[in-house]
């Protein structure tokens, strides 16, 4: 679009040369072709009689929803101790594998690129793969039960705070690492005195992010028998008994939204 | 007390006992944190019951799964795992999309500096709702819904979608830089014309990278949704651990690392391009 044009009707400014106008257009019309192929993929696998009553079959959900029938609440309170348990245990068990596991992939304390690339991909499997499929695989290994919730968040974590981890050490100030040096101080002094000072304040902070994501996480960890309120969604789910469903939803929604106005609150008493 | 703490400390230090500042200062509040964390460890450990003969009986198949991995089985499922995993990826872009286009209107009203009150609680309860739920139990409620299939799977990514997008668009537009719109401003333009000249330039860079990242969190979440019957490799991979047909479960999963890994490499790509 020509910004000006001269007295014979030429245009004097563009803001792209013809080259890059055709490119954007070729992009833009890839992307669009792309979207609709896709969607006409999902559009080929739904079947469209069950979405013309979805407006109905919403209305009937939320009526069978409400009221909620509060006397469930009493029988939740186990299920989101366990949940409770699930998230903090496997949090602290994620961290404490992950801590090593950060040292050995920073690029500044790493002892070998060889260690360095295969903490790595410890960390980008872990992250990779979603609690929920860390939970399922664990529950056909150690049993349903909240062990199998633990480790799989637990599992799941390592990647998580091990790449934030990882970046904050890879980003400390290297005098203090000289200075330790200088006096003759081994690896492990140098890490002791002149790394961990530097990347405590991020570790605790990451930490507490990850365990607030993880009380999130943990709630549905029982769809698939990991322990937990979501044991209890499930079962209300497959009894069809909504009212109780909603119970379980308001639950989960005031545990989280605690959860993270704590984890905020501590956060930034720390900084 | 502190002041006192502090004080011995550096005398200690004089006499050549150095020992390093607590990251928790007063000795009174690490001993009541200590003591907490030891009482919260009791009470949980023993409330976790652990059936040790499963455990133990399970400890083979833990074996058989990490052997499963040096020899993937992509072949016997190939058309499941093909279908699975067409049917993630076709869920995963258009639900960012969708979800990119709606989160813009929804980040425009939930920031404050430009949007009225009423406007503003309205699209900050969007965001609070959508991002409380996990994926997969709004997955139900649209299976529910809308049947199962991608359908239910596209629509539950694309309301996740909108509440992460929204926040971080909001975020973004709350602390952009104030002179540019007040320049255009002072310039007569309208509405539409400070959206579009003052502040789409400075948030852009920023909502392509971070729709980038959510396209890779889509495409994570889409591998799981699958359970509740929304479409996706999920359904697959569920089946096939249900099986203990390890094998497939490692191929499918080691489909997923490479999937999410190299569209983490474009991604960082595609920001280094449009920063």
């Amino acid at each position: 679009m020509p910004v000006s044009t001269s007295s014979a009707g030429l245009p004097l400014w563009q803001r792209r040369t013809t080259a890059a106008q055709w490119l954007r257009f070729a992009a833009w019309l890839f992307g669009l072709s792309l979207f609709l192929l896709c969607w006409k993929v999902i559009s080929d696998n739904t079947l469209w009689v069950f979405v013309e009553d979805a407006g109905r079959q919403g209305s009937d959900l939320l009526g069978r929803m409400l009221p909620p029938r509060w006397e469930y609440a009493e029988k939740l309170w186990r299920p989101m101790w366990d949940t409770l348990n699930i998230a903090t245990l496997g949090t602290a068990l994620g961290v404490l594998m992950a801590f090593p596991v950060a040292f050995l992939a920073a690029r500044n304390t790493t002892p070998h690129p060889l260690v360095r690339s295969l903490a790595l991909m410890i960390i980008v499997s872990s992250r990779s793969i979603n609690s929920l499929i860390w939970a399922m695989l664990l529950v056909t290994i150690v049993g349903p039960g909240v062990l199998a919730g633990i480790i799989a968040i637990a599992l799941r974590s390592i990647g998580f705070v091990g790449k934030l981890l990882y970046e904050a050490i890879e980003e400390i100030h290297p005098t203090p690492v000289e200075a330790i040096s200088a006096t003759g101080a081994s690896r492990l002094q140098v890490m002791n005195y002149a790394v961990l000072p530097q990347v405590l304040p991020a570790f605790a902070g990451i930490s507490l992010y990850r365990w607030d994501i993880n009380i999130r996480e943990s709630t549905v960890l029982g769809l698939v028998g990991a322990g937990g309120i979501g044991l209890a969604l499930n079962a209300s789910i497959n009894s069809l008994a909504w009212s109780q469903v909603s119970v379980i939803f308001v639950m989960i929604f005031a545990t989280v939204i605690v959860s993270e106005w704590m984890s905020a609150r501590v956060r930034r008493a720390m900084i | 007390m502190s002041l006192n703490a502090s004080e011995g400390r550096l005398r200690a230090a004089r006499q050549g006992q150095w020992r390093r500042q607590p990251f928790i200062t007063g000795a009174g509040r690490r001993w009541a944190l200590g003591v907490a964390v030891l009482a919260y460890l009791v009470l949980a450990l023993g409330s976790v019951d652990v059936n040790w003969a499963r455990v133990a009986e399970g400890a083979g198949r833990a074996v058989n799964f990490l052997a499963a991995f040096t020899q993937p089985d992509f072949i016997s499922r190939q058309g499941d795992i093909i279908a699975g995993l067409i049917e993630s990826l076709t869920m995963t872009l258009t639900s960012t999309v969708i979800g990119v286009l709606l989160a813009i209107p929804v980040g425009l009203g939930a920031a404050r500096n430009i949007a009225p009150l009423p406007i503003y609680a309205l699209c900050r309860a969007i965001i609070a709702v959508s991002r409380t739920f996990q994926e997969i139990i709004i997955a139900i409620l649209f299976v529910v819904m809308f049947g199962f299939g991608p359908l239910a799977g596209m629509i539950t990514l694309a309301f996740a979608t909108v509440g992460f997008m929204a926040k971080l668009l909001a975020e973004d537009i709350e602390d952009l830089n104030w002179r540019q719109v007040e320049a255009v401003r002072a310039t007569g333009a309208g509405w539409w014309q400070v959206m579009n000249h003052a502040i789409q330039p400075q948030v852009m860079p920023r909502l392509i990278g971070l729709s980038m990242y959510r396209l890779d969190i889509n495409f994570r979440e889409s591998s799981v949704i699958g359970i509740v019957g929304a479409g996706g490799i999920g359904a697959t991979l569920n089946t096939s651990l249900s099986r203990y047909e390890y094998g497939t479960a490692a191929a499918i999963l080691l489909i997923i690392i490479a999937i999410v890994l190299a569209s983490e490499y474009a991604s960082s790509h595609v920001r280094r391009f449009t920063q």
